[in-house]
């Protein structure tokens, strides 16, 4: 019984969190007011429910406990407002909340607003929209508990004290601010994308910028930017299982076992981008997953369409001319047209000298040099690579393909 | 809401061009929206005198509190609705261009004056 109602409540949080704290924070505006608030009900739901049984509408129940504990915290003298404030937001705490209003995107609009520190966003939007408690946000950007909760206070008193207004910008500010807020989201995909040797943690935060995204595309449903980012997520998301071997080493996309990648997510992915396709013009992140779809549709390494790949590398170069993706495009180049023109590519990449400590640029070079043929070069590229990869999964691979030079 | 914006030179702002100086236009704009609560230019860096009291003393020192290569050009105060609002226009001011803007909410001080206010 215990259990169910704790499933319940799970259940019930991921759906209604950002809801109930976005409402009470335009109540109340008072943000560490709302949290508390509403982190309150969910407890009081946790408590009560093993009794009392799951309410027919939880969400309402949860509502108006929340306002009830914003309520005594106010009376307690639990917050930072005036007298004067006090009496005006328990007003509004005591009518009838309007079910027909969403908060939820002006929530997130002004986590993601540009005048708070990105460190701040990503971690505002975790807590409030996403619901994660401190201590989790904390332990996945490995940061202590006191510095996020300082991190997180920081940020909110700068909304009020900054009056950095509650609201979704106006149309003529609204891609710019989207597109922040997408970052913000890619932000906390990639934290759980870059591996680690901690699993569980890179799973979970990429799990809750999908929720997120899939959010912001429910909620504006007109702007393909966000199926962009959407769709890219998902795309690269469904070889999460394939992505690591039994022993919990990193597997390249070529040597993945393609049926561990989740079908489910790959068809969604590709429904996302032709939602994008139809509403956007090509951004990067469109791009970025026009690209992840094309391995995800092929069967094999061997039938990846490299020439399409690399058509799209080229745009997304254009597009985004940083070094970065201009060694991508290289690396595309030579699996679409053969291994001398795409070492040729990437020793152009490298002759701008911008990518020196970059590890993944002599790993570029070396695996073009092995597959000319020329192995005591390679190894020398591999070398350099390894000293210059960061330690764990990433540059034990290369030390295996190092080693497998010798052992053809 | 009231902002101080404090507009200071830039290394990588553009190039002081007199004819394209909007000045005069950014004034009228905010005067006419009700949000210009004054504002003026300061004189440079050289100018400024800083000025302590410790232990009794007052001490005074040629230049500004802090040495940098960018310094503090002029000030305004707006009023605005939120932060949005001041950003939009400090970003029309011509000193965005060629400088850097700095917005400052004000911190009311609520200063009980009795009579004598």
């Amino acid at each position: 019984m215990a259990d169910a109602v704790g499933e319940a409540v799970a259940r019930v949080h991921s759906s209604e969190w950002s809801r109930i704290v976005a409402s009470l924070i335009r109540t109340t505006h008072d943000w560490s007011l709302a949290e508390d608030a509403a982190q309150d009900a969910f407890e009081k739901a946790l408590a009560t429910w093993p009794s009392s049984g799951v309410p027919d509408n939880p969400g309402a129940w949860l509502t108006t406990v929340a306002r009830r504990a914003a309520l005594d915290r106010i009376r307690r003298g639990n917050t930072e407002l005036t007298k004067m404030e006090e009496v005006a937001v328990m007003e509004r705490l005591n009518e009838t909340p309007s079910d027909d209003i969403d908060d939820r995107l002006r929530l997130i609009f002004t986590c993601a607003h540009p005048a708070l520190p990105l460190e701040a966003r990503v971690a505002l939007t975790l807590r409030t929209v996403a619901g994660l408690t401190t201590p989790e946000i904390a332990r996945a950007f490995l940061v202590s508990e006191p510095t996020m909760a300082q991190r997180l206070v920081r940020a909110q008193r700068k909304i009020t004290h900054a009056g950095i207004p509650y609201r979704v910008p106006p149309p003529e500010q609204l891609a710019e601010r989207l597109s922040g807020v997408l970052a913000v989201i890619y932000l906390v995909f990639n934290a759980g994308y870059t591996l680690t040797d901690d699993t569980e943690h890179d799973s979970a935060l990429a799990g809750e910028a999908i929720r997120l995204g899939r959010l912001i595309c429910d909620l504006m449903p007109r702007e393909g930017a966000a199926y962009g980012l959407l769709a890219l997520m998902l795309l690269q998301h469904s070889r999460h299982a394939a992505r690591r071997g039994l022993d919990g080493e990193i597997v390249s996309l070529d040597d993945q076992d393609r049926t561990l990648w989740d079908a489910t997510l790959i068809r969604q992915g590709i429904a996302a981008l032709d939602v994008a396709a139809k509403h956007g013009t090509y951004d990067h992140y469109q791009l970025l997953a026009l690209i992840a779809s094309v391995h995800a549709v092929a069967p094999s390494p061997e039938a990846t369409d490299y020439i399409r790949l690399a058509d799209y590398y080229a745009v997304l170069a254009r597009l985004d001319p940083s070094p970065v993706v201009s060694l991508n495009a290289a690396i595309a180049r030579g699996m679409a047209h053969g291994p001398a023109a795409g070492l040729a590519a990437v020793d152009a990449v490298a002759a701008s000298g911008s990518l020196d400590h970059y590890y993944l640029l002599p790993a570029a070079q070396a695996d073009f040099l092995r597959r000319l043929g020329r192995a005591d070069a390679a190894a020398v590229r591999y070398e350099d690579a390894i000293a210059l990869a960061p330690d764990g999964p990433e540059r034990r691979y290369l030390e295996r393909r190092r080693a497998a030079l010798r052992h053809p | 809401m009231q902002y101080l914006l404090l507009f200071a030179t830039a290394e990588d702002g553009d190039p002081y061009v007199a004819e394209e100086d909007d000045i005069v236009q950014w004034v009228q704009h905010t005067r006419s929206i009700g949000a210009d609560l004054g504002g003026e230019r300061l004189r440079p860096p050289e100018d400024a005198t800083t000025v302590t009291r410790r232990g009794g003393r007052t001490i005074v020192t040629d230049g500004p509190f802090t040495e940098s290569k960018e310094w503090i050009a002029g000030y305004g105060i707006l009023e605005a609705a939120d932060l949005d609002a001041a950003i939009e226009l400090a970003s029309r001011h011509p000193m965005a261009r060629y400088g850097q803007v700095e917005i400052r909410p004000v911190w009311s001080l609520n200063l009980d004056l009795g009579d004598a206010s």
